[in-house]
């Protein structure tokens, strides 16, 4: 009997298997142990590791076809529903960790719980809603999708971020849409200082008191595109009346690019 | 990196509390924020005797007479503080350091100096209340090497270390107890850039540091400023600006703990509370280990201080 045939007959041990430096060894066998009804599955994922519970929705989603997942327990764990790209419904009932439902594009995603730092850090395309509140750099370089969070958001929201809404209904830390790029913010209450900082662009609204501005981030003009954005948004959400929001852009006093290749401009010089 | 945990029972005395074993699963489960060394800052309820954790060596010792050596000096810190008027009731020994309970009337400082001016010698903690316990390797090593499983007290503070700015070793470990203030001890996840002035400062009003390790002033510098007649809430305000780097600490007095964040809000803190217990980690999962259930928790802002006492 070959290794791999003792260890299946075996069945999965009880803690993972430690190396010498005592990290986790990779066990990347699926348990498929979710419930499956009706092509929505179950996931009790209170014993299971974050690699496993990572493979079984991989498993669930690309294998068995299925379009709506719940997860429950997932007991703060970091790094869970991560890199799902397909179009699939996923239900937290609890709270993640760090990185929680980074390098997502297509999932619709709810959690009941609190999330912690990263939350959908780099997502494509999707939504992820979070019914309490949620770390620093809260969609951080993100592309696409929407992340709503009921809650409160740390500091650092949107650093980096190339597009997408980021919505809140609380307050946000220091330095809200830090070298942001591109995309949109709308938060519902008060900010912390350095908002907006050495922004490129993109849009950030603020309904409650700012702190202090960063660099080179200005008040905005309001439009008529503004209001039907955000209350197409609130709309969809389902999160009531919007309130009187401001509008800050970047004042783009930081532009100083030419469009001159190296080459070139050694010839101007 | 680093990972830092706290934990204080605001009601109940310190039996019914078991804070060595609930620290220890805290620490563990962020093992994976620094594996270095684990360290600990545990409060036993109200004791009639003074505690006084003794570090004899270190792990990288290279003397080929250590054993000779950690007897030596056993005997001489146990003469040395008899000299300076302790009466000592009980000493224990473990691997690299020494435990000795004992009575004392007066400034304590000259207890601490006694034991200090025997060569090699630190030390770790001294107090009514508070015990320091740091050694290399992950939350259960310790906790298993020290019996920290059965520890039962009130509130209490640890530390993975992922060393950055100094060597792996016990005296660069967290948590650091202000000498020669009793009770008061420091766990830091951070850099601190100013840590040369403010250790220059330090020293010439009359401290000692053992270690090169930035955090070690935090200590010194709030128990300082709360000799002067400051609260705990009051010196950690003024830590804010006068300290400079990216930081998060949490500070334990014997009956006060408290939380710093720099204002950058650089690094992580997750916070729990309620009217017995309040908890709080560089990650949630840490809080989860003593608080197994879907709780509120949220991240304290930039600039933001916050004590709870009990």
């Amino acid at each position: 009997m070959s290794i791999e045939d003792q260890v299946a007959e075996a069945g999965a041990p009880e803690q993972p298997k430690m190396d010498e430096r005592g990290l986790v060894e990779l066990d990347d066998r699926v348990p498929k142990q979710a419930k499956i009804e009706n092509g929505r599955a179950t996931i009790e994922a209170q014993d299971m590791t974050t690699r496993k519970i990572n493979a079984e929705i991989k498993w669930l989603v690309y294998e068995e076809g299925v379009k709506e997942i719940t997860v429950l327990n997932p007991r703060a764990r970091h790094s869970l529903g991560v890199a799902i790209l397909a179009r699939c419904k996923l239900r937290f009932e609890g709270s993640l960790g760090y990185f929680g439902c980074g390098l997502i594009d297509g999932p619709e995603v709810e959690i009941t719980g609190r999330v912690g730092w990263s939350v959908a850090e780099n997502m494509m395309s999707g939504t992820v809603v979070v019914e309490g509140n949620a770390g620093s750099l809260a969609g951080a370089a993100m592309r696409g999708g929407d992340l709503v969070v009921k809650g409160d958001l740390g500091a650092r929201t949107g650093i980096d971020q190339k597009g997408g809404t980021i919505i809140t209904l609380g307050n946000a830390a220091s330095m809200t849409g830090f070298m942001m790029q591109r995309g949109r913010q709308i938060i519902c209450g008060d900010v912390g200082p350095g908002l907006g900082d050495s922004m490129y662009d993109g849009t950030i609204y603020v309904g409650g008191e700012v702190a202090a501005l960063g660099i080179d981030c200005v008040p905005g003009e309001w439009t008529d595109a503004d209001t039907e954005l955000i209350e197409r948004k609130f709309e969809i959400y389902g999160l009531g009346n919007p309130p009187e929001l401001k509008k800050f852009v970047c004042g783009k006093k930081l532009y100083n690019y030419d469009s001159l290749e190296p080459s070139e401009r050694k010839l101007v010089l | 990196m680093c990972g830092i945990a706290g934990i204080i029972y605001r009601n109940g005395s310190g039996d019914e509390h078991q804070v060595g074993r609930d620290m220890t699963a805290m620490l563990q489960a962020m093992k994976h924020r620094g594996p270095d060394s684990t360290g600990y800052a545990l409060y036993r309820g109200d004791e009639d005797t003074f505690v006084m954790h003794v570090k004899l060596s270190e792990p990288n010792d290279r003397d080929p007479d250590i054993d000779q050596r950690m007897a030596r000096q056993r005997a001489e810190v146990e003469q040395r503080i008899k000299a300076a008027g302790a009466k000592v009731h009980d000493i224990s020994e473990q691997e690299r350091t020494m435990t000795v309970h004992f009575d004392f009337d007066g400034d304590l400082k000259a207890v601490a100096d006694a034991a200090e001016r025997v060569r090699h010698t630190e030390v770790l903690s001294l107090g009514r209340h508070l015990e320091i316990i740091k050694d290399l390797g992950d939350a259960e090593t310790v906790s298993e090497e020290y019996g920290l499983g059965k520890f039962t007290g009130t509130h209490a503070i640890g530390h993975a270390r992922m060393a950055t700015e100094s060597d792996v070793d016990i005296a660069n470990a967290h948590p650091y107890w202000a000498y020669p203030f009793p009770d008061v001890a420091v766990v830091h996840n951070g850099q601190l850039t100013n840590f040369h002035d403010w250790r220059r400062r330090l020293t010439r009003a009359g401290h000692r540091f053992q270690s090169e390790c930035d955090s070690e002033i935090i200590a010194v510098y709030l128990a300082e400023k709360m000799s002067q007649g400051k609260s705990l809430q009051e010196a950690m305000t003024d830590s804010l600006t006068e300290l400079d780097g990216v930081f998060t600490y949490i500070c334990v007095t014997e009956d006060e703990l408290g939380v710093a964040k720099d204002m950058l809000g650089a690094k992580p803190l997750v916070l729990y509370e309620d009217d017995d217990v309040v908890a709080l980690a560089s990650e949630e999962i840490a809080i989860r280990q003593v608080l197994d259930r879907e709780i509120e928790t949220h991240d304290p802002y930039e600039g933001e201080v916050k004590v709870w006492s009990r």
